[in-house]
């Protein structure tokens, strides 16, 4: 097979996950479990936090650990919602890239320059992020038709959807094309309607801003493997006093990682805002954190954060759609049955306090969903950050975060 | 003595006239007046009623802040304070809300309570740091997160009043478990305070944790562990110390000290004596803020404490005169930002001159090749 060899479990875990998620639609009798719309949702749900990962990405392979990733979404949330308001949904972009910068040149100043404790300083961010927010808003919203101290007055159009022709149905020139994906969709055969259904969700009626999203990511795996300028911004993170004798200058590059680092998370934020069209106070909700969850979870490279967003937005999207309660449960079915399949696994390679673990959690994941007709939606809230501490303790080993990211470095350190 | 307390003072008084000067800038651009905005924080101050309020709300910060400190003076960043706390102050609500004791009893009863399961939660930290390596900000991070959906979930669905069908909150505690006002004994000594302010019982555990953390850190041996091997791993290891066993223990003091941020609240605020919507839930982030401006010193995190609340009570009037109330956040914010960074610098300047002195001294007379002292490789 053409497909390497790190990359074939992946695919199977992959395989898997559809089977499972087709079966758990199957035996809980939801299709709204694999739909194109709950996809769709999910899409959505899952780019801030993707934009949040990425920019968590950018520093942390420059060498700077940037905690302050909710403060610059905040700023850019501030800044899209004006920029948005007077200039229109594409410039709340422009916007949101600002403000998330502003709060990554701060953060750069502090730590690169001043060398205070890269924590520190991003949390330092975090707490006067929503104040900076608050007092702008006060300044430019308050008395504005439709404004106030929590929201924007609202931007004046939203951008436009772009759906993908024949695949979904979308127009070419004006002819509406047939729609393949949805007519699959429809037949409810086993795992094919659930890939439909994901295929339908990920081409059919996307923002445009979603759809940068998906450039960026595709951008900074080329940027950051296939070019020098990748290489030296990684190098800054992984080994400075290399990337140092060989005429790279490693201050240069952590503010170039952090500026990068900043604008994408004020883009995430603009994404927010031209997700609600306007600006509301607080709705960051946590991604910051979420984002750098993801990061995390997908061991400092850009398609593992977009997955691991994927899978975040997923569980978030959920909660948005139509009776949300009984999507969690179907979804509590799935996770037993992963957890199955994963105690299998375990068995085979012989590590036994893995499966005893995943036999238990599935033991309890098939008595809830016995048991609970309405679970609490508080259980979807908490997967993402259980996932991520599952996945730090028990693949701890195996995460390989950048060597240098996090401790400070002086010009002519030997580190 | 007092040169060396004049010289601490420079990073802080620096990054106080940063800070007025930011949020002067701020001031100005929204076209206030900086000098009538600061006139008119100083009169909101300048009474025996606003000094109440603010030891009031400085009491819980206060609490957060040794919280924290103890973790930072082992290199630790317990960001997850504010997990900790809340789901100690949710299960301490609901069990004392439960049970009838004797007054002293029944608010010890609860402060337990607090402190074990503030220490259970963060111990979950702990463990995996020392066992999986896990970096203590990812795990405390998520914890807190996982404590707000359990919070949430539980008072919910089990631990709710049930005569309150609005909001999901405990019962209210009984009267027994509550903390008198400290009036009567401001009396005593001749302090009448106007207005309807009440110094807040819980005054007295602050201080009396306040002393405790002093006494631990600089009297014991406890302390003087946890001092070594935060300043120095390598020596500490050298020395015998136990580096896991020092991490697992300062983060479990550390939860436990953090299990009675919300006591205060709890225990002694009228507006509470009960977990809910309103009670406050983030004050675990404000402890990290005056951990690191007091330099997790007892009495600095006291200072750092007393003009955080300052700050806050201060710019409460300032909206019906059309100031924007937000300068207060613009205020501690950069306040913090650049003690931080002028506490670097000064630590800089200072790592220099030693190393310049020692340099000299070297100079001067070279010690004998057999005299040097092996290097601790870690």
């Amino acid at each position: 097979m053409s497909v390497p060899r790190s990359s074939r479990g992946w695919l199977w875990a992959a395989l898997a996950g559809v089977v499972i998620m087709s079966l758990a639609r199957l035996f809980a009798d939801n299709a709204d479990l694999t739909s194109a719309g709950t996809f769709g949702v999910a899409i959505r749900t899952a780019a801030p936090i993707a934009l949040a990962g990425l920019a968590g990405l950018y520093a942390e392979r420059s060498g700077t650990v940037n905690i302050g990733l909710e403060g610059m979404m905040i700023m850019g949330t501030i800044f899209a919602g004006w920029w948005g308001w007077q200039m229109g949904p594409w410039m709340a972009l422009v916007g949101g890239i600002v403000g998330g910068l502003l709060g990554g040149l701060l953060h750069a100043l502090a730590t690169v320059t001043f060398g205070v404790n890269h924590i520190v300083s991003g949390f330092a961010i975090n707490l006067i992020a929503p104040g900076v927010a608050r007092f702008m808003a006060n300044q430019l919203f308050v008395g504005q038709p439709g404004g106030s101290v929590t929201n924007s007055p609202g931007n004046s159009s939203s951008l436009g959807r772009f759906t993908m022709p024949f695949t979904s149905g979308g127009d070419l020139f004006g002819w509406t094309t047939p729609n393949v994906l949805g007519w699959f969709e429809r037949q409810r055969w086993f795992v094919v309607a659930d890939l439909a259904g994901l295929g339908r969700g990920v081409t059919s009626n996307l923002s445009y801003d979603v759809l940068l999203v998906v450039m960026v990511f595709v951008a900074s795996v080329f940027v950051l493997w296939r070019t020098p300028f990748g290489l030296r911004l990684r190098a800054a993170g992984e080994r400075p006093s290399a990337a140092d004798s060989l005429g790279v200058s490693v201050i240069r590059m952590r503010y170039y990682g952090m500026a990068i680092s900043g604008g994408l998370a004020g883009m995430g934020g603009a994404v927010l805002v031209l997700f609600t069209n306007r600006y509301q106070e607080g709705q960051t909700g946590g991604r910051g954190f979420l984002g750098l969850a993801t990061l995390i979870v997908g061991n400092w490279r850009p398609a593992g954060v977009a997955a691991g967003a994927g899978l975040f937005g997923y569980f978030q999207g959920i909660t948005l759609r139509v009776q949300p309660e009984r999507l969690v449960r179907a979804l509590v079915l799935a996770a037993a049955m992963a957890l199955v399949v994963a105690a299998v696994v375990a068995v085979w390679r012989r590590r036994f306090a893995v499966v005893v673990w995943a036999s238990a959690l599935a033991a309890a994941g098939f008595l809830a969903y016995a048991m609970a007709d309405r679970p609490n939606n508080q259980f979807v809230y908490i997967t993402p950050y259980l996932v991520t501490l599952v996945v730090v303790s028990v693949g701890g080993q195996r995460l390989r975060p950048p060597a240098q990211a996090g401790l400070p470095w002086r010009k002519g350190a030997q580190i | 003595m007092i040169a060396r307390l004049g010289r601490g003072l420079i990073a802080p008084a620096s990054a106080a006239v940063v800070a007025l000067t930011v949020s002067s800038i701020a001031l100005a651009i929204s076209g206030n007046n900086p000098i009538t905005a600061f006139v008119e924080m100083w009169k909101t101050i300048d009474s025996s009623e606003s000094v109440v309020l603010i030891i009031n709300r400085a009491v819980p910060y206060y609490v957060a802040g040794v919280a924290v400190a103890i973790g930072f003076r082992m290199n630790l960043f317990n960001i997850g304070a504010n997990g900790q706390y809340t789901l100690a102050a949710l299960l301490a609500a609901s069990a004392g809300a439960a049970v009838s004791l004797p007054a002293p009893l029944h608010v010890a009863f609860i402060l337990v309570i607090a402190v074990a399961v503030g220490s259970l939660w963060a111990a979950i930290a702990g463990i995996l740091k020392v066992t999986r390596g896990v970096n203590e900000v990812i795990s405390t991070i998520m914890l807190n997160y996982i404590a707000t959906g359990i919070t949430a979930f539980l008072v919910a669905e089990y631990l709710r009043n049930p005569d309150t069908i609005l909001v999901a909150e405990t019962r209210k505690l009984p009267e027994s478990a509550r903390l008198p006002s400290l009036n009567p004994l401001l009396e005593l000594v001749g302090i009448n305070i106007g207005g309807n302010a009440k110094l807040f019982g819980f005054l007295p555990f602050a201080i009396a944790l306040g002393i405790g953390y002093h006494l631990l850190l600089n009297r014991s041996r406890f302390g003087y562990e946890l001092r070594v091997s935060g300043s120095n791993p390598a020596a500490a290891r050298a020395a015998g110390i136990n580096p896991k066993a020092m991490v697992l223990k300062a983060i479990i003091l550390s939860g436990a000290v953090a299990g009675l941020v919300g006591m205060s609240a709890l225990l002694a605020d009228p507006q509470f004596h009960k977990y809910g919507d309103q009670f406050p839930k983030t004050l675990g982030f404000t402890g990290i803020a005056l951990a690191l401006l007091g330099r997790n010193h007892p009495g600095g995190v006291a200072v750092a404490a007393l003009v955080w609340a300052t700050i806050e009570r201060a710019t409460q009037r300032l909206s019906p005169l059309g100031i924007p109330q937000e300068i207060g956040v613009i205020l501690q914010g950069s306040f913090l930002l650049a003690a931080v960074v002028a506490y670097e610098v000064v630590r800089r300047r200072n790592a220099e001159a030693t190393a310049r002195e020692a340099a000299r001294i070297t100079a001067s007379s070279p010690p004998p090749p057999s005299a040097r002292t092996p290097e601790v490789t870690p």
